[in-house]
């Protein structure tokens, strides 16, 4: 056990040392692209989006729980571009000839992916109340805008990884990335209720994990506990599911790999 | 050379693996002894890395199994790692990291102690000549600089077995022979080192014994010398003007069946002639290049060497896109 805890340690802090040996890029990660939607978008459509039609004060309010959301989606499909990187320099071949347990590398990629993603969350919520956007359900609200994110954000970052393990290279990976990010972001309850929608766009909106996710938060932003608990239950149960199939595709591809 | 008795690290016996339906290899057995550099010599895709990678316990093998140092590779994987060290073909460095980040890493992967740790580094980065680049970040390193780091990688875990996966590839001259140093100064401290190599002088020079890989079978196992001695004979090569290419073959069918002759292998401007004592046979063979009208440009007497061993057991050369090269 303490072997697990050293090598998983020593594999986290390698991802740390990385993000932050390049400075840039560690300032671009924390204050990232999605901080412009809630900005921009979410001040753009202030009067164009119709109070009535969100049910929310105002846009960026509404909004605030879409892009927390986007936020977890990005990090995720994104999650496992650095052990491709591994893959194809020889890396991750080194690492596999060395005698630790053959989860440590998949773990310590979820535990950065995971904490780097709530840092991000907690910076857009920070924002948002600059902009007068406060949570109703409080400090103890965020914690579950947190878990939630976290409960989606394993699965996403599975799939990344059995697509980075499947492909043959990062040329693949990215288009297979920009495919799926857009049309489950349209998709998805983050910029429009599901209520405003095309009735078949809705209906798709529905098999969209990220719109429950969003829907779950979105009332502990705006409303408060009532509305929020049973959307919770809700999503807790829809992401268990989803987060099984993912990690159980994923620890397929793994195997085949190192098979 | 050869001691009876010698302990066996390495057992590999009837190793099979398939990919995607593509055979990589194909029943190879052969044994590395405690205390040698043994290679794996082929040309690409041969099937050299696969059996590298099946004895690092990093790819199953379809068929057949493997022990080092006793263990099966496959079911006591975990006792396989913590006794070998690996220094994989492609750079595999992070950037990012530092050259003494990179050993910190695996310190930890072997799970030793901190003070162990920095005690090994401080030795291997000696060892290496890399102590004043240890702290700068490794894309600031040359293609030399990488190659060492990857060695001390290998060496970190203190094994007993290294494992090289074509140490010099793309590598310098300098750099060449430096590695091929290291190599053999840790055969001196009583490390046995397998690699892989596709430099016939690499071979040659390093390796005390050899197993000559192609199309994913062993074709030949021995030392380099044993190797050219089973040859049998020396080599005549002829080469032939440049206007006259088409007297290789008349003169090839003149030379056939003549007594001391033992094998004729053409090439595009000449032929490689092995006899069995080249004082006899030279006159014969100079008759014969009279005899067909070929006029001759050069002609080389040399005792067999390992690339002469290659083309006589596989047919080809090892790199059929160069002309062969010896030094």
């Amino acid at each position: 056990m303490a072997a697990y805890v050293q090598e998983i340690g020593a594999l986290t802090m390698r991802w740390v040392r990385r993000l932050s040996r390049e400075k840039f890029s560690m300032v671009f990660t924390l204050v990232q692209p999605m901080l412009f939607w809630l900005i921009f978008f979410g001040n753009l459509f202030q009067r164009a989006a119709d109070a009535q039609v969100v049910q929310a004060p105002n846009y960026i309010s509404f909004l605030a729980a879409g892009v927390v959301v986007m936020t977890v989606l990005n990090n995720g499909l994104a999650g496992g571009v650095d052990l491709l990187f591994d893959k194809e320099n020889g890396f991750l071949e080194r690492l596999l000839s060395t005698p630790i347990h053959r989860t440590s590398v998949v773990l310590s990629r979820f535990l950065f992916v995971m904490t780097i993603t709530c840092l991000q969350i907690l910076v857009i919520l920070g924002v948002a109340a600059l902009f007068g956007v406060r949570p109703a359900t409080g400090l103890l609200g965020v914690a579950v805008i947190l878990f939630i994110g976290m409960l989606f954000g394993v699965g996403l970052t599975a799939i990344s990884m059995a697509i980075a393990f499947s492909v043959k290279s990062h040329g693949d990976f990215f288009s297979v990335l920009g495919f799926l990010s857009l049309p489950l972001i349209f998709l998805s309850s983050a910029l429009v209720p599901l209520s405003a929608m095309p009735a078949w766009m809705s209906v798709l909106a529905r098999f969209n994990p990220m719109t429950w996710a969003i829907d779950a938060i979105r009332p502990l932003i705006l409303s408060g506990w009532a509305e929020a608990l049973p959307r919770i239950g809700m999503v807790v149960v829809i992401m268990a599911v989803f987060d099984a199939f993912c990690l159980y595709g994923s620890a397929r591809a793994f195997r085949r790999t190192i098979g | 050379m050869e001691v009876i008795g010698r302990t066996v690290a390495i057992e590999a016996s009837g190793l099979g693996k398939v990919y995607d339906g593509v055979t990589a290899i194909d029943g190879l057995s052969f044994q590395v002894f405690a205390g040698e550099i043994f290679g794996l010599l082929g040309p690409n895709g041969a099937g050299k890395s696969t059996t590298l990678r099946i004895l690092i316990t990093i790819v199953r093998p379809d068929a057949g199994h493997a022990t080092v140092l006793g263990h099966d590779v496959v079911r006591e994987a975990d006792r396989v790692r913590h006794l070998i060290g690996y220094v994989p073909q492609e750079r595999a460095i992070d950037r990012f990291l530092t050259g003494r980040e990179h050993l910190l890493l695996l310190g930890d992967l072997y799970h030793l102690p901190k003070s162990e740790t920095r005690k090994r580094i401080a030795e291997i980065l000696r060892l290496v000549d890399l102590e004043e680049q240890a702290d700068r970040p490794a894309r600031t390193y040359s293609g030399g600089m990488k190659r060492k780091l990857d060695l001390a990688c290998g060496l970190l875990p203190n094994p007993k077995i290294l494992f090289l996966d074509e140490p010099t590839l793309g590598l310098d001259v300098q750099s060449r022979l430096r590695i091929w140093d290291y190599v053999r100064r840790l055969r001196e401290r009583g490390i046995t080192i397998v690699m892989t190599t596709n430099y016939l002088d690499e071979a040659d020079r390093l390796c005390d014994r050899l197993a000559i890989i192609d199309g994913g079978r062993i074709k030949a196992l021995g030392s380099p010398n044993e190797l050219k001695a089973g040859l049998g004979g020396d080599i005549i090569s002829l080469t032939v003007g440049a206007s006259e290419t088409a007297c290789v073959d008349r003169l090839a069918s003149e030379l056939k069946g003549l007594p001391f002759v033992r094998a004729i292998s053409t090439k595009q401007n000449g032929l490689d002639i092995r006899v069995e004592s080249p004082e006899k046979a030279l006159p014969v063979v100079l008759e014969a290049a009279n005899r067909a009208a070929c006029r001759l440009e050069f002609i080389d007497y040399h005792r067999p060497r390992l690339d002469d061993v290659f083309v006589a057991l596989t047919g080809h050369a090892i790199r059929e896109e160069f002309p062969k090269t010896d030094e």
